[in-house]
């Protein structure tokens, strides 16, 4: 299938990434190839094939759910682009 | 003291502990060395007064119980290391200081080695050049305009060109075994599991596996054995005893059985390539081992699987990049605007190409058709796998569909740079562990590796036959070291 400019607008409005109108057509001509590539899936018979779901033959291990870390908010906001004293900052959200 | 840095890990390791040099000797020569390699661009965070202080301590205390005592390593920048800027190559974490330490480096501290810097990687490990990394090319030693592979591109560089003593990569379709095989190196990737993921910088997290790059095969065990473990924190990390890989490390391998499998010879295989696998073949026979063909008849659907899979698992990972508790924040007159911003600005082409696809498969309506497919033929894949593992004990296939190629050589083309993964991208498909050994060198002077890979958990008999094909090919560098 081809991915066309608009599907680009749309899937770009999904992931959340601005394009301009260059970007766009370079990505739809990108996309579209790589789309091509994949579809050669669709040349095999897939009936009554299971899904893997997990590549490991162990069951998953749960742990207790406890703190083991913490007391490190000012390290951690210390990463933040935008912070005052205890919160990340975020451009305004409600009027 | 300068051919110090020409010692394989093990070596280093003895001599440390037999007195005949320092750890601090051993730190000097390798910050020197990285001190002149500029032009290749390795590294993208420098550890070097830190290596020094961490290298005096230990010459002090003297505590050689470790795998690893007094070694400086340098290690791919896709490690969270706990107070040392964490880029994954990319400008969204330029800025990232990770709270915490990754499991494996951890573990390799523990074992008495320390940092000596963060080395340059394809940006959030997507690439098979490094020519996707935010900090530029890393550039191959073997040659000023050659690629050195990707994604840990910056690490088998820095290896090969003896910057440092080993080192670790992660591989999430090929990316430590292709750029071993094109700077004639050795690069393992393990059972998925056998390492802990916790810090790493996810990309595809059913895929992701972290591993070691070294000069030879012994130095690969014992980083092996000192970077692995079960960890609480990564579910998905197995619960298994790790080997004391090194001490059971044997070229014996007699009457072991080795599959062929003819579907990876690939249409416009290079002659070279092919060539390159018959001697391994009559490597193996040499040494004793049976050589049996087999089929994994799913083989060529492997890449157009992958290319579903990695970026599905891709485009929900990197969700968290988002302008708000850490990297690179772009202006928005709104919150929406200020997240699109952010990541159009932070993230490079190929990860938008990645995080876009991604986003597709999994969108509604298409989940069914691209993703769910994906995972059944997944299944198919890995059962070829599964059945052949009844017969052979490892199967012996080239790493690579070429040698390393020209920068901007298949950067216009991205589906030709994916076809470089072509042999490396089933076993990650599978989890399974799988090396690649230096096997020799094609018409241009460019090294080629050979790939073996094995049942789960099966890293040792990987590792004793690539023992035995390294002791028959007796691989020597070549290139002169022209960036000094």
């Amino acid at each position: 299938m081809s991915i066309d400019k608009d599907t680009v607008k749309h899937i770009s409005k999904l992931a959340k990434i601005s394009l301009d109108e260059k970007k766009i057509s370079d990505l739809s001509k990108d996309l579209s190839s790589i789309m091509k590539f994949i579809e050669k899936l669709n040349k095999l018979n897939t009936d009554n094939i299971t899904p893997l779901t997990s590549i490991i033959n162990a069951s998953l291990k749960s742990r207790i759910d406890e703190v083991n870390d913490g007391k490190i908010r000012d390290q951690i906001l210390k990463n933040s682009p935008e912070n005052n004293e205890e919160f990340f900052v975020v451009p305004k959200v409600i009027d | 003291m300068s051919n110090i840095s020409q010692l394989s890990l093990t070596k280093i390791v003895k001599g440390i502990k037999k007195k005949e040099f320092t750890s601090e000797e051993v730190t000097k020569v390798f910050i020197a060395n990285s001190k002149k390699s500029k032009k290749l661009n390795t590294y993208i965070t420098e550890c070097f007064d830190e290596a020094l202080i961490s290298a005096k301590n230990f010459d002090k205390k003297k505590d050689y119980n470790g795998l690893l005592s007094g070694i400086p390593i340098a290690i791919k920048d896709l490690f969270c290391t706990k107070d040392i800027k964490t880029t994954a190559g990319s400008k969204i974490l330029n800025n990232f200081i990770p709270t915490y330490e990754s499991t494996v480096t951890k573990n390799l501290w523990s074992q008495g080695a320390f940092l000596l810097g963060k080395l340059n990687c394809d940006e959030f490990a997507m690439g098979s050049s490094n020519e996707t990394s935010f900090f530029g090319n890393v550039i191959n030693p073997y040659g000023e305009k050659i690629v050195p592979g990707g994604s840990s591109g910056g690490s088998a560089s820095a290896l090969a060109a003896e910057l440092t003593p080993a080192t670790i990569g992660t591989d999430t379709g090929g990316s430590i075994r292709q750029p071993a095989s094109f700077t004639g190196t050795v690069g393992l990737k393990p059972t998925y599991g056998r390492c802990s993921r916790w810090g790493i910088v996810a990309f595809a997290s059913s895929l992701d596996q972290a591993g070691p790059m070294t000069k030879n095969v012994e130095d690969c065990a014992l980083l092996l054995q000192a970077m692995s473990s079960y960890d609480p924190k990564d579910s998905t990390s197995i619960d298994i005893k790790v080997e004391n890989y090194s001490s059971k490390l044997t070229e014996k391998v007699k009457g072991l059985k080795i599959g062929i499998p003819k579907e990876y010879r690939v249409d416009d295989m290079p002659v070279e390539i092919d060539s390159l696998w018959k001697k391994g073949i009559d490597y193996l026979k040499d040494a004793g081992a049976v050589i049996k063909n087999i089929s994994l008849p799913h083989t060529m659907y492997a890449l157009p699987t992958y290319y579903i899979v990695a970026p599905a698992e891709a485009s929900s990972n990197l969700a968290r990049y988002d302008g708000v508790k850490y990297g690179h924040r772009a202006k928005g007159n709104n919150l929406i605007e200020m997240y699109e911003n952010t990541r159009s600005e932070g993230f490079g082409n190929e990860v938008k190409r990645r995080i876009l696809i991604g986003t597709y498969v999994l969108s509604s309506g298409y989940y069914d058709a691209y993703y769910l497919k994906a995972q059944k033929v997944r299944q198919l894949i890995k059962n070829d796998f599964d059945k052949s593992f009844t017969e052979v004990d490892a199967i012996l296939t080239p790493s690579t569909p070429s040698s390393a190629f020209k920068i901007g050589d298949k950067t216009d083309d991205p589906i030709s740079m994916y076809l470089n993964d072509i042999f490396t991208v089933p076993v990650n498909l599978s989890g399974l562990p799988a090396i690649s050994v230096p096997a020799g060198y094609d018409k241009n002077n460019l090294p080629l590796g050979l790939q073996l890979i094995g049942k789960p958990f099966d890293e040792q008999t990987i590792l004793n036959l690539s023992l035995a094909i390294e002791k028959r090919v007796n691989f020597k560098k070549n290139f002169k070291n022209w960036w000094c």
